[in-house]
């Protein structure tokens, strides 16, 4: 085995901005349109047509920089970064290059064996989408669709700071959080709304860095962690069998897990950035500035010491149930009234456990929160036991229906009516005369047996706690004959 | 300026340029280097670089959906192939 490694990853995402109409001009950037339905002069580069600038994609850059704790930058400039591409009809994209709207900032992040750690994040500039092109339904042609050109994107650059593919995950979780937070993007990543591209490299701890490899395409955490794996293990092979890592930008293959190189990209990546004379410089006012403070949401941070506050929450399942907004909403919705640390463990092992068997995500969760609450609320007014909840939760999850309607229909309402136990235990008590002496006589295991048998004749219904108490007094009583 | 130069400069701005007239172009752009270099003899010291010769700034434009959309089938009826309404162009993967 080799002298240990040390593995160096930074991470660039595209974030597609929530805007409804395009970066510079009023198309509308809604997903799955028909083909160049969403198009105009503007978009499709048409002599004469010029480019406007946005303000809402101005202000969901300003709330991330101000978000990951960045200097925004009064002054920011346009620029043209030059390559040829069908799906890219002006012949360049417009970017910024040397002052982009927002400079230097961080992220915290929670690792998995529950450290914190800082990652800087670089820069972060506003510049257009392309379009997509459509390489296989026309032979020798390719089909261009230009709905997506033009539709505004943050791109995120972290610094080179993270060391394990676990760490670039983690890291890209919280940035995923971060812009739903911020409702600046809908971070739908299977539709291209957040896109993450990873420069690795290996090194001897202590040493300068190596050469990078950038991959593109990873479209899920999955992939993100599956292709830093397999990078770290080509590079490893490359450098202990004397070679050299070549820079180069290469593809993830979800398929083979693999990487493999784009070569036709490599020589050209010489972008002969210019300012756009199409775009004066963006200034941008501390008021306008302010204005953005003051609408940011409760952030993730934030939100997780309210929790443990106000819910008296330990700091594992505040963080779990803030590190995505709709769960956190949806917790919240739950608690209200209820018990909150009851209401943690239901969601936190019930609901999370269901959703993650059934294939779920909290947004497409069957049961909603409201249902979840009554059923706490439920349990609270003793209405039904700990153990039928369980059924009803099962049966509002795969069924659906409403818990007060689920608990009348199927008679599961609990017994607490003494009269009714005690006639119950009299009962099972004079069927089993055998077990009640020898309890008497002090085989105390026998008690559970008891307890089983009056939940069977009461078809798990009977308050456990009164049977409890119940039992054990006539139990403890001599026999009555 | 070398021919090689001129050359990768015309393959990534896509101009065909032949082979006979790299020269005489190497030399118009050594002129304007030469007008360039002139340029960047002027001290500069202490002056904030332009980004745009006018002294104005970005205006912002509300977020909101253009009303009237020239349609799909008059701006596809600039190009020179279109189908599905799709634009068609040379194929572009190998």
């Amino acid at each position: 085995m080799s002298m240990a490694w040390e593995v160096v990853i930074g991470l660039e995402v595209h974030v597609q901005l929530n805007t409804r109409s395009k970066i510079f001009c009023a198309c509308s950037t809604a997903f799955g349109a028909e083909p160049n339905a969403h198009t105009c002069p503007v978009c499709l580069a048409m002599p004469g047509s010029l480019p406007v600038l946005n303000a809402a994609a101005v202000d969901k850059a300003i709330a991330f920089g101000l978000a990951i704790g960045a200097e925004i930058n009064h002054r920011s400039i346009f620029a043209r970064k030059n390559y040829f591409y069908p799906d890219l009809p002006k012949g360049y994209q417009i970017s910024q290059y040397e002052i982009p709207i927002v400079g230097r900032g961080y992220l915290d992040v929670l690792l998995p064996n529950g450290e914190e750690k800082r990652v800087g994040i670089t820069r972060a500039h506003l510049e257009e989408d392309a379009g997509k092109s459509l390489h296989d339904a026309y032979p020798g042609e390719s089909g261009i669709d230009l709905n997506r050109a033009g539709t505004p994107l943050l791109e995120i650059v972290s610094e080179p700071d993270m060391r394990s593919a676990a760490e670039a995950v983690a890291y890209l979780k919280k940035l995923h959080a971060l812009v739903r937070y911020l409702d600046i993007s809908d971070g739908n990543m299977q539709e291209g709304s957040f896109r993450c591209d990873a420069n690795v490299s290996l090194r001897r701890p202590g040493a300068p860095f190596g050469t990078r490899a950038e991959v593109k395409n990873l479209n899920s955490f999955r992939f993100l962690e599956k292709a830093i794996s397999y990078e770290m293990l080509r590079q490893q092979d490359i450098l202990e069998s004397g070679g050299k890592v070549v820079q180069e930008t290469r593809l993830f293959d979800a398929n083979s897990g693999e990487t493999r190189s784009m070569r036709s990209k490599e020589e050209a990546n010489d972008y002969r950035y210019f300012p756009d004379p199409d775009l004066l410089p963006l200034q941008l006012d501390a008021e306008r500035i302010e204005q953005v403070r003051k609408s940011l949401p409760e952030l993730p941070d934030a939100r997780k010491a309210r929790f443990m506050a106000q819910y008296g929450l330990p700091a594992y399942d505040a963080a779990v149930l803030t590190a995505q907004r709709e769960l956190a909403d949806y917790y919240e919705a739950v608690a209200t009234g209820q018990d909150a640390k009851l209401a943690a463990n239901w969601i936190m092992g019930d609901l999370l456990g269901a959703l993650n068997k059934a294939g779920l995500e909290i947004e497409t969760c069957p049961v909603p929160a409201r249902e979840l609450q009554i059923l706490l609320a439920r349990i609270a007014d003793q209405t039904v036991s700990g153990k039928i909840a369980k059924e009803i939760f099962e049966i509002l999850f795969h069924e659906g229906g409403s818990v007060d309607a689920i608990i009348d229909a199927r008679g599961l309402r609990q017994i607490t009516d003494n009269t009714a136990i005690a006639a119950m235990i009299d009962e099972i008590i004079a069927k089993n005369p055998q077990q009640a002496a020898e309890y008497r006589s002090g085989k105390e295991k026998l008690f559970g047996f008891f307890i089983g048998q009056v939940m069977k004749v009461s078809q798990g219904k009977a308050n456990p706690d009164l049977v409890n108490a119940l039992l054990r007094e006539k139990l403890q009583a001599p026999a009555t004959e | 300026m070398e021919a090689e130069i001129v050359r990768r400069i015309a393959h990534l701005s896509r101009i065909a340029l032949p082979e006979s007239e790299l020269a005489q172009v190497a030399g118009q752009l050594d002129s304007i280097f030469a007008l360039v270099a002139q340029m960047q003899a002027v001290p500069t010291e202490g002056i904030e670089p332009m980004a745009h010769p006018l002294d104005l700034q970005q205006p912002l434009r509300a977020d909101q959906l253009r009303s009237e959309t020239p349609s799909r089938e008059e701006l596809l009826a600039s190009a020179p192939r279109a189908e599905d309404g799709l634009f068609l162009v040379p194929k572009v993967i190998e």
